[in-house]
């Protein structure tokens, strides 16, 4: 019965701190709990719990599980999605399905027909928000998802994946400002380029115009 | 009419049940309050002039199924505040979803166990493996009968009580060990080992502290051990047994030892979930399994319920004046705190490990109880003419205890205190 294992124990007891009248500890321990139990029905900082489906711990804004789209404006018009297939490529356990929409003629209208995201697959990894050169694809922070059916009801197509810019702001607004800054800082660099273009190929045009008068001016002179 | 005749003859040897009382105190009051389906069924049973040995017969039943009833309710109910208790002292809410407060979380509890599948493993010897959920609970409940819960509510009045109260008891061991053995698996039969070395290493601490009472009152009838408890000291002090030096140490070692005896936290070696599955109940499922936890839950009332007659002054109302309470309710307020304390203990402590189980069993608590027989003789033979003990009687048997009960725990400390482990491979 007496053999503490000599490879477990110190060749030497350390130095007692202090003797006390045996089951000392045991009431202090006693005392702990004690003190749980009644400070527990008044103090609310020792209840952590959160009583899930009446209440709901905030979400943090880092949080993050299965992606969506989404679109400038009021409705699914404005979708930022290009169909460039780069998510769909680069998705790991690829749930991805990306069909491009094209017009009668075969061109491309720069839109998914289908975009599909089999979150069943999904692995939440959030490389196609990574990858995304379209501020298109975010992750998104739902997550009640359970349904009864397995296979339709966990594949989303696109209109169930697409959400406004005001739901991005809301579910991270430091994120979706500095997107929105971005794209508005492109949008007008790119006004700018255009308005530039114009005023360009309008000069052009003047001096050109000029240029054609003058030759007609020197012929008739001619 | 040979069989009749014999339940008779059999039931006739108790004079306390059935028929054989002669006098008729009135029908409800407070204190018969527990005795009145008993009665109310020996009363249509003669109004029907049903044969006598009919009367006792029914009469008996009605007594134990009243115990039962009352027991199984607090079982349910128990097994709720457990788990109440045991979240708040963890600081979480506890079940709250079945019903208000969780009211009803014992019947949704019972639902599921009911409606679960029975398992039998191929290798368990199946009969054995049915019988032992059903021995384990059949010692329980006999165990609850002999118990004094009132003045008038005694369901069966044994003279031997507290002798049939440890032998009843000893059969909860031969159920646990037939369960880890039929079973037919490793790990029960570990918890198995486990049960019986503790459960009887504590049988021992367990009945040399009851002994000491059983010396000092002079009976092994538990009505009689309240009965030698009533009284107050000074007019306001009960004359409780735990309230004595002897009493006190007894007390606590009877405490100590029904919950190891119980298989209780920290004693709960024998289902160590976390060693050993859930030890002997670890091939059991549905029902059975739910058998098992109400013969554990029974066993402890009916332990709480002798600790309470023994050292607590049984239904003894603890102040004077209080005789207007019906005296079971004393009972069962009593019983409350017991088990309550059980929780405490429960959600503070870790498991102890076996060796040290063991050591605290027979080098601790079986020296300190048998020291209490000698200190009880000598608290006995100190006393005044009129039954009460002066100073010197107390700081003497104190004195006697105390001196050992240091000695022993300070060398035991410091043989079991863990020193600083030095690693000599992981560094």
């Amino acid at each position: 019965m007496e053999s503490p294992a000599p490879t477990t124990r110190a060749s030497s007891p350390p130095p007692a701190a202090g003797w006390s009248l045996p089951g000392i500890g045991l009431l202090k321990g006693m005392a702990v709990t004690a003190v749980n139990m009644i400070q527990s029905y008044y103090r609310k900082d020792r209840m952590t719990t959160v009583q899930y489906p009446e209440e709901r711990a905030p979400i943090s804004p880092n949080f993050r599980n299965f992606p969506f789209l989404v679109y400038d404006g009021d409705n699914m018009a404005g979708l930022r999605c290009t169909a460039c297939s780069i998510c769909e490529k680069e998705c790991p356990p690829q749930c991805i399905y990306i069909v491009l929409d094209r017009d009668e003629n075969g061109k491309s209208l720069k839109r998914p027909k289908v975009f599909d995201i089999d979150v069943s697959v999904c692995m939440n990894c959030g490389i196609c928000a990574e990858v995304c050169p379209f501020d298109s694809i975010y992750m998104d922070g739902q997550y009640e998802l359970a349904t009864g059916d397995r296979f339709g009801g966990l594949l989303f197509n696109k209109e169930t994946l697409a959400r406004s810019t005001d739901y991005h702001a809301q579910l991270r607004p430091l994120e979706a400002a500095e997107v929105a800054a971005r794209r508005k800082a492109e949008e007008e660099k790119k006004l700018a380029a255009q308005a530039a273009k114009v005023a360009k190929a309008k000069l052009e045009k003047e001096q050109k115009e000029l240029k054609a008068k003058e030759e007609q001016e020197k012929g008739t002179g001619a | 009419m040979r069989v009749p005749a014999l339940i008779a003859l059999v039931l006739g040897s108790f004079p306390s049940l059935g028929l054989a009382a002669t006098d008729k105190p009135p029908l409800l009051t407070g204190e018969s309050l527990p005795r009145l389906p008993q009665r109310l069924v020996e009363m249509a049973l003669e109004a029907l002039k049903a044969p006598d040995w009919l009367v006792s017969l029914a009469s008996f039943a009605t007594a134990a199924g009243t115990v039962v009833a009352v027991f199984l309710s607090a079982f349910a109910l128990l097994s709720l505040i457990e788990r109440k208790t045991l979240a708040r002292a963890q600081n979480r809410l506890g079940p709250n979803r079945a019903g208000i407060f969780g009211i009803l979380q014992p019947v949704a509890d019972g639902i599921k166990m009911l409606t679960k599948e029975d398992i039998v493993p191929t290798k368990a010897e199946w009969f054995l493996h049915l019988v032992a959920p059903v021995m384990i609970v059949i010692p329980s409940i006999l165990a609850l009968g002999v118990i004094p819960y009132g003045r008038e509510w005694l369901p069966v009045p044994l003279e031997l009580g507290l002798v049939f109260f440890f032998a009843t008891g000893t059969m909860t061991e031969v159920a646990v060990f037939i369960a880890g053995w039929a079973s037919g698996s490793k790990f029960p039969m570990l918890g198995a080992m486990r049960a019986i070395s503790q459960m009887i290493s504590y049988e021992l601490p367990l009945i040399i502290s009851a002994l000491s009472v059983v010396m000092l009152s002079g009976t092994l009838s538990l009505a009689d051990i309240v009965a030698a408890q009533s009284g107050y000291h000074l007019g306001f002090i009960p004359a409780w047994n735990i309230l004595t030096p002897w009493g006190f140490v007894a007390g606590i070692i009877f405490l100590i030892a029904a919950n190891a005896e119980s298989n209780r936290c920290p004693f709960d070696l024998p289902e160590g979930e976390s060693e050993i599955v859930a030890g002997h109940m670890t091939e059991y499922s549905g029902f059975k399994y739910a058998l098992f936890f109400m013969g554990e839950y029974l066993g402890l009332f009916a332990i709480s319920g002798l600790g309470i007659t023994l050292f607590l002054g049984g239904w003894q109302a603890p102040l004077p004046g209080l005789g207007f309470v019906p005296s079971w309710f004393w009972f069962f307020g009593k019983l409350a705190a017991i088990i309550f304390f059980f929780l405490w203990v429960r959600t503070t402590f870790p498991r102890v490990r076996v060796d040290q189980l063991m050591r605290f069993a027979w080098l601790c608590l079986i020296p300190i109880a048998l020291l209490t027989l000698p200190v009880a003789a000598l608290w006995h033979f100190t006393a005044n003419p009129d039954g009460s003990n002066g100073v010197l009687s107390w700081l003497l048997c104190s004195a006697i205890l105390a001196v050992p009960f240091i000695i022993i725990t300070v060398i035991f400390n410091r043989r079991l205190a863990p020193s600083l482990r030095t690693y000599h491979y992981a560094e």
